[in-house]
C-alpha cells in the first residue's frame, strides 16, 4: 500500500509541474464547451433570403413582416423576375428564395390553399432543409391565424411539440455531448500518454524491474485522472448549466455515478492503447484516430445514430461515448431514473470489463 | 595574415536564458589543419558548432567562418561547409547512391559531377557493389563512412564533425580517421568533436572546454609537455579536476 | 552465494542475431565489465540479465535464482541502471529517491549507508529537478536510486557515456566501494580504457564474446609481438607501414602506430625498411598489446572465421 501511495504521490507530482498539462486538463473542457455551445449551432437566426412575390396584396406583406419579425429571416431583396433567383444564388447572399404566387390573398380568402414555393441554396443540406422547416413553420402558422378556412378545409392540422427541448436549443445536445468528448479525451489519452511516456524516457524499464506490480502501477496512472476527469465532468455540467442553461431533471447522484463509471471505461481503453504503444506520439495518434474521431462522429454527438448506414450503426454500438451520451440525455434531459439506464450502464461495465482484461493480458512484464 | 585564418573567433558568447553556452570564446582555425574541440556532454561544444555552421546565432562576439560574418552571410556560409552530425546524417530511407546523389544536388553540382563524385566515393570506401543498399540497413561504422564523404562531397572549405565516432568501434573508428586524413590532405579544414582522448592526439590542435569556457588551446605535443603527462587524457583530467566549476549548491536548503 | 551464471545465451529480433551463444559468470563480489561498441549486443545482453528480456535460448542464474523463473524475486535483488537516463527529469533529486525507496518498499534513511559516499555529493542539489543536473550528476542520482533498496547484484548499461573524464573517473571510484560492500557489479562500457577498472572484462562484437579475462591478463591474448612506432610525418608513416607486406595489423593509437608484424618476419628487417625510408625522427620499440589492440585483433579474427564460415 506503501508503494502504492508513492507512486501516487509521484504521478500528482508529473501532472502539477507541467504547467501546460494543467491548462490542458483544467483550461480545454471549458473552452470546448463554449465553443461548440457557441459556434456549432443548429438554430437559424437571421438567416439572409429574397421574396418574389407576384401578388403584393396585404397578405403577402403582412407574410412578409412576419417572417421578418420572427427574428429567423431578413429580406435582404425584392426580386422581380425569376431570372434574378439564380443570380443571387450565385453571389451567395441569400439562402432562400420564398416565390408567392398570384392573387395570394383571393384564394386564401376563397378558402383555396395558395401555395408558397421555396427555393432553397443546398450546398449545405442540413442547414437548407432547417430554413426550409423554419419557413415552413411560419407560413403555416400564419396561414391559421389569418384564416380559419385552411384549417377547416385541410381537415387535418399538424401540431409539432418539441418534448424535452421545447425550443430546440442545440446546446442540450451539445452540452451532453461535450461531456462524453471530454471525458474519453482526458480519461483515454492522459492516461494512455502518461504510460507511454515512461516507455520513451525509460523509466519503464525501472519500474519493470522493482517490485510494483503490473496493477498497481495501472492503477496509480488510473487514479489521478479518474480524480481529475471527475472535477471536469462537475466544471462541464455547470457551465452547461450556467451558462447553457442545459437542465439537470434527474438525479445528480445519478449522473455522477454514471460519468465514474464512463470514466473508468475510458481510462481502461487508454490504458489498452499505452499497451500497445511504445512512445507518446503513437499513443496520441492511436487515441485521435481510435477514440476521438469515432466518440465525435459515432457516438450521436454530432450526426444522428438513426440516420447512418445499418453498418455504421451497428459499429456505433461498441463506442463507450454513445451508451454515455445516451445515459446522460435520459437523466439531465428527461429526468429519467435508474429504471431507464441501467441496460446502457451495463454495457459500459461490461466494456470496462473486455478492456482491462484485455490490458492485463496484454501488460507486458517484461520489455519487448 | 587573416588568410591563413580560416575561422576568427572573437568573444563568443551564447545565452539560454540565465545558461551561458558559451562564456567569451576566443580562438582561431587555420587553413588546412585538424582542429580538435573536446569537452564532456553538456561542456558547449555542439552549441559553439551550430555557430560556426551558421544555424544558430550567437548572443554576442565577432565571428568570421571562411571569410563570411557568421551574421550576415549565414547562407553562404552554408554552402563553404560541410557538416555532419551524431544525430542526423542522412536519410536511412535512401539508398547509398540517392543520398549522394541528393547531397550533391543541394550543393549544386552537376548531374555529370556527381556521377563522377559518387563513383569516387564508393570506391575509396570499397563498397561499389553496395550503391543500391539502404542506408537504414548498413551498421553505424559504415553510415558514419558514408556520412562523411557526403558532407564533402562538395569539396567545402571547412567540414564540421560532431562526434562522429562516438560509439563506433575501434576499426571503423580508425578508418574513420584515415578518411578524415585524406580529406585534410586535400586541404579542408576539419573542426571535429570527440570525448575519445587518443583521437585528441591525432588533431593538429586542441581546445578544451569545461562548462561553456576555453581552459586549453594548444597542440597535443606541447599541451603534454606544459603539464608533464603522458597522454591526453591525463591531460584533459588534470585540466578538468583544477578548474572545474562546481555547480553552486542554492542557498535555500 | 551472489554469482551471476549466464549460460549459451542466444537472442534473435527477426533475422539480426543480437545475442549469439553468449557464456561467462561474475564471480561474487566482483566487478565485471561488459566491453563493446554500440551495436554489439551489450543492451540486450544486460536486459536478459535483469528479466526485462526473454532469451530465445540458453539460462542465466542470479545466485540460486533462474532469472526466467524466478524474475520476481530478482528484481528485488537487482539494482538496475539502463543505459538511457531514466530517472524522471520534472521531479527533484530528493522526490526520485524516494520514490524509488517507497517502490522497493524501503527509505532513504535504512539504506543512507549505502549510498552516502554517492548521495553526500548530490546534496546540495537535493531539491533541483533531475533534468537540470549535470551528466555526472545525474549518474550519480542514477546510481544512488538502483542502490536505495541494498541490491545484491548491481547492473550498469553504459553507465559512463556521454560523462566527461573526471566524472567517469569518480565513477569507477565509487563502483570499487561498491565492490568492497560485497555487491556483485556487472558494467558494460563502449570506452576499452575503462577496462582497466575492472577485476574482469568480457570484449563483446556482433552479439558474441570475442574473450573473457583479467585485464592484466588481456595483453596476452595476442600471442605476437606488438610494436610502437612514431616519427614526424604520422600521416606517412602510416601509409608505408599499410602498404608493407610485412606488416600484419597497422593501427593508429593516439600519437603512436601500433604495428603486429607477420609471422616469421623478425623486429630487425622492419627496423632496416623504415630506416631507409629516412623518417625524422623515427622511434620504434617493443610495446604490450593493450586492450584496444587486442580488441581489434579479436574482431578480425571474428571477421576472417565469419568470412571462413561463408
Amino acid at each position: 500500500m506503501k508503494r502504492f501511495i508513492g507512486l501516487l504521490q509521484k504521478e500528482f507530482l508529473h501532472i502539477f509541474r507541467d504547467v501546460r498539462t494543467i491548462m490542458i486538463l483544467f483550461g480545454m473542457p471549458v473552452v470546448q464547451i463554449l465553443i461548440f455551445g457557441y459556434v456549432i449551432k443548429n438554430e437559424v437566426s437571421e438567416v439572409d433570403i429574397a421574396v418574389l412575390d407576384y401578388s403584393r396584396d396585404e397578405t403577402t406583406i403582412a407574410l412578409k413582416n412576419k417572417l421578418e419579425a420572427s427574428g429567423y429571416f431578413n429580406i435582404l431583396y425584392e426580386l422581380q423576375s425569376p431570372k434574378e433567383i439564380h443570380e443571387h444564388f450565385k453571389e451567395g447572399k441569400i439562402k432562400e428564395v420564398i416565390v408567392f404566387p398570384k392573387g395570394f390573398s383571393e384564394k386564401l380568402t376563397q378558402g383555396k390553399s395558395p401555395s408558397v414555393q421555396l427555393i432553397l441554396d443546398a450546398t449545405d443540406p442540413n442547414y437548407a432543409q432547417i430554413v426550409g422547416q423554419y419557413t415552413e413553420a411560419i407560413c403555416l402558422d400564419f396561414g391559421l391565424q389569418e384564416s380559419q378556412i385552411i384549417s377547416q378545409s385541410s381537415g387535418i392540422s399538424i401540431q409539432n411539440r418539441m418534448f424535452f427541448n421545447e425550443k430546440m436549443e442545440s446546446s442540450y445536445l451539445f452540452v451532453p455531448g461535450t461531456m462524453a468528448f471530454i471525458l474519453m479525451l482526458l480519461s483515454a489519452l492522459m492516461s494512455s500518454v502518461s504510460i507511454a511516456r515512461e516507455k520513451e524516457f525509460g523509466s519503464m524499464e525501472i519500474l519493470l524491474v522493482s517490485p510494483l506490480k503490473p496493477i498497481q502501477v495501472v492503477l496509480g496512472k488510473v487514479m489521478p485522472y479518474v480524480i481529475l476527469a471527475f472535477a471536469n465532468a462537475v466544471s462541464v455540467i455547470l457551465v452547461g448549466n450556467l451558462v447553457f442553461g442545459v437542465p439537470i431533471e434527474g438525479s445528480m447522484l445519478l449522473l455522477m455515478l454514471a460519468s465514474v463509471i464512463f470514466v473508468f471505461t475510458a481510462l481502461a481503453l487508454g490504458i489498452m492503447i499505452s499497451t500497445i504503444s511504445n512512445n507518446q506520439l503513437t499513443a496520441m495518434m492511436m487515441s485521435m484516430f481510435v477514440l476521438m474521431l469515432p466518440t465525435m462522429l459515432l457516438s450521436g454527438f454530432i450526426f444522428p445514430i438513426e440516420n447512418m448506414p445499418v453498418f455504421l450503426q451497428w459499429l456505433s454500438t461498441i463506442i463507450p461515448a454513445r451508451w454515455y451520451l445516451d445515459i446522460i440525455k435520459i437523466i439531465m434531459l428527461k429526468g429519467g431514473g435508474m429504471a431507464f439506464i441501467w441496460q446502457q450502464l451495463l454495457i459500459l461495465i461490461g466494456m470496462f470489463v473486455v478492456f482491462i482484461g484485455i490490458s492485463v493480458k496484454n501488460y507486458k512484464i517484461r520489455l519487448e | 595574415m587573416t588568410n591563413d585564418k580560416i575561422i576568427i573567433v572573437k568573444d563568443m558568447l551564447k545565452k539560454f536564458g540565465d545558461f551561458v553556452a558559451n562564456d567569451h570564446l576566443n580562438f582561431d582555425v587555420h587553413r588546412g589543419e585538424i582542429f580538435g574541440f573536446l569537452g564532456a556532454n553538456g561542456a558547449g561544444k555542439t552549441t559553439a558548432m551550430k555557430i560556426l555552421t551558421g544555424l544558430s546565432k550567437p548572443s554576442s562576439g565577432e565571428i568570421t567562418v571562411a571569410g563570411y560574418d557568421v551574421y550576415k552571410s549565414g547562407d553562404t556560409i552554408k554552402r563553404n561547409i560541410g557538416y555532419m552530425s551524431q544525430k542526423f546524417s542522412l536519410y536511412e530511407d535512401l539508398t547509398i547512391a540517392e543520398n549522394i546523389r541528393l547531397f550533391g544536388g543541394i550543393y549544386g553540382l552537376s548531374r555529370k559531377e556527381i556521377k563522377k563524385r559518387s563513383a569516387k566515393i564508393l570506391t575509396q570506401l570499397g563498397i561499389e557493389d553496395m550503391a543500391n543498399k539502404l542506408v537504414g540497413s548498413l551498421p553505424l561504422g559504415w553510415k558514419q563512412k558514408i556520412a562523411f564523404s557526403v558532407a564533402i562531397v562538395h569539396d567545402p572549405a571547412i567540414v564540421f564533425l560532431d562526434e562522429p565516432t562516438s560509439g563506433v568501434d575501434p576499426i571503423t573508428r580508425r578508418q574513420f580517421w584515415d578518411l578524415i586524413y585524406d580529406a585534410a590532405q586535400r586541404g579542408i579544414t576539419i573542426f571535429v568533436t570527440t570525448h575519445y582522448m587518443d583521437e585528441a592526439e591525432y588533431c593538429d590542435r586542441v581546445a578544451i572546454l569545461v562548462d561553456g569556457k576555453m581552459i586549453a588551446l594548444d597542440s597535443p605535443q606541447q599541451m603534454k609537455k606544459a603539464y608533464k603527462k603522458q597522454n591526453m587524457n591525463d591531460v584533459f583530467v588534470e585540466l578538468a579536476r583544477g578548474k572545474r566549476f562546481f555547480e553552486k549548491a542554492p542557498n535555500n536548503k | 552465494m551472489s554469482e551471476i551464471r549466464i549460460e549459451n545465451i542466444s537472442k534473435n529480433y527477426g533475422k539480426v542475431q543480437a545475442v549469439k551463444n553468449v557464456s561467462f559468470s561474475v564471480k561474487s563480489g566482483e566487478l565485471f565489465g561488459l566491453i563493446g561498441p554500440d551495436g554489439a549486443g551489450k543492451s540486450s545482453l544486460i536486459r536478459i540479465i535483469t528479466s526485462l528480456l526473454l532469451p530465445d535460448s540458453g539460462n542465466i542464474q542470479l545466485g540460486e535464482y533462474d532469472v526466467v523463473k524466478d524474475y520476481k524475486i530478482i528484481r528485488r535483488l537487482i539494482g538496475y541502471m539502463p543505459g538511457k537516463f531514466s530517472l524522471y527529469q520534472d521531479l527533484t533529486v530528493k522526490e526520485n529517491l524516494e520514490f524509488f525507496a517507497t517502490v522497493f518498499g524501503s527509505s532513504i534513511e535504512e539504506n543512507y549507508d549505502l549510498i552516502k559516499d554517492i548521495y553526500h555529493q548530490i546534496e546540495p542539489f537535493k531539491n533541483r529537478r533531475a533534468g537540470k543536473l549535470s551528466g555526472g550528476m545525474k549518474q550519480k542520482l542514477a546510481l544512488s536510486c538502483a542502490l536505495i533498496h541494498k541490491p545484491e547484484f548491481l547492473i550498469l548499461d553504459e553507465p559512463t557515456t556521454g560523462v566527461d573524464a573526471v566524472s567517469r573517473a569518480e565513477f569507477w571510484d565509487m563502483l570499487d566501494r561498491l565492490k568492497s560492500k560485497g555487491i556483485s557489479i556487472l558494467a558494460s562500457t563502449p570506452y576499452m580504457d575503462e577496462a582497466m577498472r575492472c577485476d574482469r572484462i568480457a570484449l563483446m562484437q556482433k552479439g558474441e564474446i570475442l574473450g573473457t579475462n583479467k585485464p592484466s591478463e588481456i595483453s596476452k591474448m595476442i600471442q605476437h609481438d606488438m610494436f610502437g612506432v612514431r616519427a614526424d610525418d604520422m600521416y606517412k608513416l602510416k601509409q608505408f607501414l599499410s602498404k608493407c607486406i610485412d606488416v600484419d595489423a597497422v593501427n593508429l593509437f593516439g600519437q603512436e602506430i601500433h604495428i603486429s608484424l607477420k609471422t616469421g618476419i623478425n623486429e630487425t628487417s622492419i627496423r632496416e625498411k623504415l630506416a631507409l625510408q629516412g623518417f625524422s625522427n623515427l622511434e620504434f620499440r617493443q610495446i604490450e598489446a593493450e586492450i584496444e589492440d587486442v580488441f581489434i585483433h579479436l574482431m578480425t579474427r571474428q571477421a576472417k572465421e565469419v568470412k571462413n564460415d561463408q
